[in-house]
């Protein structure tokens, strides 16, 4: 007998072929996956990058309250955008951002119900590894000149 | 008649069926916005991305300036309103796939929209400030 703990498993309970109940694997069931496919390891890393992206929201946050505040908050913030971990926060969050900007631009022509064949979903993927880089070396030369 | 034979299989009512699973015709307003947000911020972000990487270590003058200019604003107000309502959306979902306890996915997901409207406000105004 399965036993139930969660409500939304009530909609997951399956039967085996010999007629014993089971329960079906809930989203998002990493373990049915081999993680070092691309095309998995790029949707994780969606959504990695996406949760990443809500750290970048919060440092851009702390500078523009400090913009707003004074010179004094402005000039903290302006010191850990310099410092050591300000700047590899900052690399991590380019490549994030990037990542997610063009992973994103690949789910909406999935929405649309594009790109669809295996094919296709390994080209785009490729598309998206290498529009990172590139967009990612486009930002550092911008930083650096 | 074909057809409503065919659509009740089920010996549960179609109320008892609903019940509980979310209203019908806003089922996808979450979704759809989540894309409408992404649509949205995709030329807003790729603009702040590279006017960013230019303001990095500016003098507190130039900040101000880059800031008080009305087209900057403009967009940086759109970005903020469309990158917090994508940002809560996002954490939403992720929270709803992790989080089993009822009471912990309710509590997370109305701090996080809580922290979001926050931020995005102390942002907003932090703007509007420096621009007016």
């Amino acid at each position: 007998m399965v036993r139930i703990k969660d409500a939304r498993e009530a909609a997951m309970l399956g039967r085996r072929s010999d007629g014993t109940l089971t329960r079906r694997p809930l989203s998002p069931h990493l373990q049915v996956y081999d993680m070092l496919q691309m095309t998995s390891l790029l949707s994780i890393l969606h959504r990695i990058s996406g949760v990443v992206w809500c750290g970048g929201l919060v440092l851009l946050s702390w500078w523009l309250i400090a913009a707003g505040s004074g010179q004094g908050a402005f000039a903290a913030a302006q010191w850990f955008f310099g410092s050591f971990m300000g700047w590899v926060a900052l690399f991590g969050l380019t490549i994030a951002a990037w990542y997610h900007t063009c992973a994103g631009i690949r789910h909406l022509f999935w929405d649309a119900g594009r790109g669809f064949a295996m094919e296709d979903a390994y080209r785009s993927g490729r598309m998206v590894v290498i529009g990172t880089a590139a967009l990612s070396v486009i930002t550092f030369l911008l930083i650096l000149i | 008649m074909a057809e409503d034979s065919a659509s009740i299989r089920s010996l549960r009512s179609p109320l008892g069926r609903v019940r509980g699973m979310g209203s019908a015709k806003g089922g996808t307003h979450h979704w759809w916005m989540q894309r409408v947000t992404s649509i949205a911020l995709l030329p807003l972000s790729i603009w702040l991305i590279f006017s960013l990487s230019r303001l990095i270590g500016a003098e507190y003058a130039v900040a101000l300036q880059w800031l008080g200019n009305t087209f900057n604003a403009v967009l940086l107000l759109a970005f903020l309103a469309a990158a917090f309502h994508h940002t809560a959306a996002g954490l939403q979902v992720v929270i709803e796939d992790y989080i089993r306890s009822d009471l912990q996915r309710f509590a997370l997901i109305c701090a996080v929209n809580g922290l979001a409207i926050l931020l995005w406000l102390a942002t907003t105004l932090s703007v509007l400030r420096i621009t007016l």
